[in-house]
């Protein structure tokens, strides 16, 4: 077994484990191939587990013989262990380090996580596409669902099954596909039941400097038109980029070859920006020093929160496009992997009741991240405090959940799962025992044989008792759509996330707590009246029996 | 009546701000004590009332085509654009307004003029809510020790404030240090008390030269003495303004935003009152030492930091009546110049300062640090905020308490805590619970510094800009469950009553028909429907010609009856702007009966505005 080899020390004694807002713990430090485990072997001492995919850098330092590695993970937590000894701490180090940086996704936990909680539900199998397109399209019959892509030979970051519209035939989907930046010809994303009207989403048209055209993207797209309409194409890059992309072979849609659609430029940022972005706003969050100014300027130079501002504010304008103007959109920028997701998905949260439901987020995720080919293998490599400049990585999904997280603050009764779910989601985007966000897409996942070697995070989540934790008790089904602010002032950093190990949160928490138990109070009330005027119902109904007979 | 030159003003526009390309078209009317705009819109009506006292600036603007524009900036953070169609008529009431707006004399202000409908008696109960003899028992005073202090009753040690002292580079004065001495003696827990100075330090020193400074710590024995540097009413007031600006600017980038509200220095001037306030209540608890606390004058720095203090020492103060009780301890009988910070008279523009406002603040940022640990909510701070400069009440009028008495305040005016307390349960805390570990004892911060805390409170600044609040308020959420919790426990009650007697009739034989059982009232928390329905905003700036379809505005509140006479309640949300009402009542978020919600019809049914701006360049 490989992780044998990288495990020089596999346990060393008398460790010292600190972390914020908790009192230090002595203990035994154990390595194991994906775990690193710190047992007090106290009872009611917790014991640390901590895969080591979660592990995004360490540093060591020495002070004397006893040498101190401070772990920092993806999930922006940092702790520190003191190890006597110089040789266990570098040698625990260099384990750390290899562990961490495993090539091969097949050596990766969920590859060995064994479940031990009765699974009811197979999550590979809960959001098929078929259902889903059953639940999303059946009123309508312009649609269809094309198995074009079965063998992932069109276009390899789509998923086997796709909906496209139904006069457009397979053979002009092949086509429309060497037109598409990846072969992501344009497919449907959303239907919006009140007036039919669609997003579609794609990659960049290829018309590179000498205007190329390809009639059957045209009538690809012109084919989701109602007679007389027009619809907008919504280009996540602003028009300098898109202008540039067009010397690589890349650009946009001319009016002229597209004239029934007009095209807006919004500017979403993508990779390493996004990705610096991250670093300096956890830096930021995890400065004590300095003094309130330096804390705002911080935080505005991290310009996080002008991204979410960017990003929301797309989403909704696209769903504005849709609800409002009656009009059916095609959102694209480069790859159609990033911004472009971030933007139908959102929208989708506004415009769909069903997508602010546990199950619903679920199956927009599957549908909009997964199936749609967000390269999570890539983009979630690494977190915040990784040194190495790698170019793929991207906080991309995180900044999708940080806009959920903002409406859910808006609209706090409109969601049926609480902040906990949200969290818990980038926590597995990151690092999992589950085999959900492995691979970069569809094809991947396939040859990976996830759905037979690894577990669903669905299995997991969808039980009862896993539900309850993340189930928000102020849920009332609001079937509106929902429109959120995008001024400044209504834009929060999210604590939840970012601050969450450097403040404690037990008021927070207290809070929380206090909600659930006055509510739950107040449906335990309600049965017991039920019960009892269900009762007295029948003993008034004997009585008058035996009155009148 | 005699300053209003034009009483009424017709098809005045009132300029949506944020989206400047929606105005209602109205009618404006100038009283005694408000301007009111009243829209045309046949189906609502809707009326905007401001009280005279609240306005803060007046500015004329450059006439354009469509008329003058007149934009009124007011105390509670409101923000007013009117486009009047006539240059003539705009300079009237321009001119009207700068003189309405500054009253020269106590008897022009609207306490002395409003009346709620109560009688005498009523209205001397209303006075007597709030008592403060009372208060000092409840501290445990006067005891063995203390004739008449500020205690912490947990503890000997206690706060007590003052002005600086007069030592200008040498002088000193025994009696002064006697006192100290008794102070420090008063609480046998220590050997030394704090002398804290809420000054910078430098500030302090330049007082030395005019006679004035700051203890010597030779010359007193056992003190430490500690500066804590809140800056002074000129910067505070300055700070206050550029933040206003931001909250002004039209459609800001995140980056305008967060300069703006760094370089405003608001927040900073928020920390240092808390650090200060936190300092003392640790001196005070941790290290059992009594604390003296003087800035220069002793009524506003003191008043801040010492208040901050109580409410963090004492969950007493948490309380609806505890918080009165504080306002009405540290800042109305302490001395705490009210009519000079707040302009309540026309006066020197210089003595003006967001003081009170400043210690308002803290206590939100303390509510959103400890959810559980207040009784009452925000709504309740902001209306506070709002009398203290609506003058609607005479709790606030004048600098100390020798002008109140000698104005009768109690013999010809309302006190605001008796309305306050009236409607208590629109300002509870749904989460407070009197056993609740948040509500005992002291409220602990953490020692690290974390400057993470505190908040842009747009709640406050912003707070008439519904688009930019959340739509959906867990508070009132909450009261309505425990409101309909309260219903249902009775129900059970009555129920088993009667399950009982049935059962019994029924075991004896005897044949007693009961009542059919009521239908339950209950049907879901809020009758708004639609409630969550809001449009969307303007989310881009180039697409206006496109996105030309906005949807129609029509709003659900019911008309409101505009007599000249029949002044409205004094509830600020009402009195200030009817369209506040309807905000709070979008915020009930229960869809009624159960969950069973109406779809959205669009144009014709959204209540709100598009308020917020997403214009992005």
């Amino acid at each position: 077994m490989e992780f044998a080899e990288l495990i020089r020390t596999p346990r060393v004694d008398n460790v010292v484990l600190h972390r914020p807002f908790y009192p230090a713990v002595e203990g035994t430090l154990c390595l194991t191939g994906h775990h690193l485990i710190l047992s007090s072997r106290q009872d009611n001492t917790e014991e640390l587990w901590l895969l080591h995919s979660n592990i995004d850098a360490i540093d060591k330092r020495f002070v004397g013989p006893l040498g101190t590695i401070i772990i920092k993970c993806k999930d922006f937590r940092i702790i520190q262990l003191d190890i006597p000894g110089m040789e266990e701490c570098l040698n625990i180090a260099s384990s750390i380090e290899a562990l961490s940086t495993l090539d091969s996704i097949t050596l990766m936990y969920p590859f060995f996580y064994r479940p031990m909680f009765e699974v009811i539900e197979d999550g590979w199998h809960s959001f098929l596409p078929e259902q889903e397109f059953e639940l999303y399209s059946c009123s309508c019959d312009e649609w269809r669902l094309s198995y074009v892509n079965k063998e992932f030979a069109v276009c390899p970051s789509y998923p086997p099954i796709v909906i496209v519209p139904k006069s457009i035939d397979d053979e002009a989907l092949r086509k429309v596909a060497t037109f598409r930046h990846g072969g992501r010809f344009p497919v449907l994303s959303y239907y919006h039941k009140k007036n039919g009207m669609v997003i579609m989403r794609s990659g960049q048209p290829l018309t590179g400097t000498n205007g190329r055209r390809c009639k059957e993207d045209e009538k690809l797209i012109n084919a989701t038109l109602r007679a007389g309409k027009r619809g907008y194409i919504i280009d996540t890059r602003s028009l300098t980029v898109a202008q540039q992309a067009r010397a690589k072979g890349g650009g946009f849609e001319q009016e002229a070859h597209y004239p029934q659609w007009r095209r807006i430029h919004k500017s979403i940022e993508r990779y390493h920006i996004l990705q610096e972005s991250l670093i300096k706003l956890v830096e930021a969050c995890n400065d004590q020093t300095h003094n309130m100014d330096r804390w705002l300027s911080k935080l505005e130079a991290s310009n996080w929160l002008t991204h979410i501002k960017e990003i929301l504010t797309t989403a909704c304008l696209a769903a504005q496009c849709i609800d409002r103007e009656g009009a059916s959109i095609l959102i694209h920028g480069t790859e159609g992997t990033d911004s472009t997701l971030q933007v139908t998905s959102l929208a989708q949260i506004i415009l769909e009741p069903r997508s602010r439901t546990i199950r619903g987020f679920e199956a927009l995720i599957e549908r909009e991240w997964l199936q749609a080919g967000h390269p999570f293998q890539q983009r979630c490599a690494q977190s915040a405090y990784c040194n190495s400049k790698q170019k793929w990585e991207s906080p991309v999904f995180l900044l999708f959940l940080d806009c959920v997280w903002q409406i859910l603050r808006q609209f706090p009764c409109s969601f049926e799962f609480n902040e906990n779910f949200l969290i818990m989601l980038f926590e597995h985007a990151y690092a999992s025992q589950f085999g959900t966000f492995l691979g970069n897409n569809e094809s991947e996942r396939c040859k990976l044989k996830l759905q037979q070697k690894t577990m669903s995070l669905w299995s997991w989540v969808n039980r009862p008792s896993e539900l309850r934790k993340f189930t928000s008790p102020l849920f009332e089904a609001n079937n509106l759509v929902i429109w959120p602010s995008v001024a400044p002032q209504s834009l929060h950093l999210w604590e939840g996330i970012f601050l969450r190990w450097n403040r404690s949160s037990k008021y927070l928490d207290e809070a929380y707590e206090e909600m659930v138990n006055i509510i739950e109070y107040n449906k335990e009330l309600q049965a017991k009246v039920n019960i009892l005027r269900r009762q007295l119902a029948e003993l008034e109904t004997e009585d008058g029996m035996q009155e009148s007979p | 009546m005699e300053h209003i030159r034009t009483p009424k003003v017709e098809n005045v526009r009132l300029v949506d701000r944020i989206s400047s390309k929606k105005a209602a078209l109205g009618t404006l009317y100038l009283t005694a004590t408000h301007v009111i705009f009243v829209e045309n819109a046949p189906d609502t009506r809707k009326e905007t009332w401001i009280l005279h006292s609240q306005i803060s600036t007046i500015e004329k603007q450059a006439t354009t085509a469509t008329g003058c524009p007149l934009l009124i900036r007011c105390k509670n953070f409101q923000l007013l654009q009117l486009i009047i169609p006539q240059e003539r008529d705009c300079h009237d009431v321009y001119i009207s307004l700068i003189r309405l707006a500054r009253p020269v004399k106590y008897e022009e202000l609207y306490c002395f003029s409003f009346n709620p409908k109560l009688d005498k008696e009523e209205r001397e109960q209303g006075w007597m809510l709030i008592d403060l003899s009372e208060e000092y028992k409840r501290m445990g005073l006067p005891d063995d020790y203390w004739q008449l202090s500020d205690v912490n009753r947990d503890y000997r040690a206690s706060i007590c404030r003052s002005s600086q002292p007069l030592s200008g580079f040498s002088a000193r004065c025994l009696e002064d240090e006697q006192m100290l001495q008794a102070i420090r003696k008063a609480n046998p827990g220590s050997d030394f008390i704090y002398v804290v100075d809420t000054r910078p330090k430098l500030n302090a020193m330049a007082n030395r030269a005019a006679g004035k400074g700051y203890e010597n710590e030779d010359n007193y024995s056992n003190i430490k003495f500690q500066f804590i540097g809140i800056e002074n009413i000129h910067v505070m007031r300055n700070s206050l303004q550029k933040m206003l600006e931001v909250c002004e600017l039209k459609s800001p980038s995140m980056s305008d935003f967060l300069w703006g509200l760094e370089n405003s220095g608001w927040l900073r001037h928020i920390k240092a009152i808390m650090d200060a306030g936190i300092f003392i209540a640790k001196a005070v608890s941790e290290e059992a030492a009594s604390v003296l606390v003087h800035c220069s004058d002793g009524w506003d720095r003191t008043a801040q930091v010492c208040s901050v203090a109580s409410l963090l020492l004492d969950p007493h103060y948490r309380t609806l009546k505890g918080f009165m009780v504080l306002i009405e301890k540290d800042w109305i009988s302490f001395g705490h110049k009210f009519n000079h910070r707040y302009g309540n008279l026309d006066g020197d523009p210089k003595e003006i300062s967001p003081i009170i406002d400043q210690f308002i603040e803290c206590v939100w940022q303390l509510m959103e640090q400890f959810p559980c640990a207040f009784e009452f909510n925000e709504r309740f701070l902001i209306h506070i905020q709002h009398h203290i400069y609506s003058c609607q009440f005479g709790n606030f009028l004048c600098n100390s308490q020798k002008e109140r008495q000698e104005l009768k305040i109690q013999e010809r005016t309302y006190s605001l805590w008796a309305h306050l307390w009236k409607n208590r349960a629109d300002y509870m805390n749904p989460l407070f619970r009197a056993d609740h570990s948040q509500t005992q004892g002291i409220l602990r911060l953490p020692t690290t510094p974390c400057n993470f805390m505190y908040k842009f409170w747009s709640g406050m600044y912003n707070r008439f800009e519904k688009g930019l609040q959340p739509r959906q308020s867990v508070t009132d959420y909450l009261m309505a469950v425990k409101e309909e919790t309260q219903q249902l426990e009775e129900e059970l009650e009555a129920l088993e009553e009667r399950l009982e007697k049935i059962q019994k009739v029924q075991l004896n034989r005897t044949k007693v028909k009961s009542k059919q059982s009521e239908p339950s009232k209950h049907s879901g928390f809020s009758t708004s429907d639609n409630s969550t329905a809001n449009t969307p905003q303007d989310y881009s700036g180039n697409m206006q010609s496109f996105l030309s379809r906005s949807p129609s505005q029509g709003d659900e509140d019911s008309a409101l009856i505009l007599t000249q006479d029949n002044l409205k309640s004094s509830d600020p949300d009402l009195s200030a702007n009817s369209d506040q009402e309807s905000g709070v009542e979008d915020l009930s978020c229960r869809s009624p009966s159960g969950g069973e919600c109406v779809p959205s019809e669009d144009s014709g049914k959204d209540r709100d505005s598009d308020e917020a701006v997403f214009l992005t360049a």
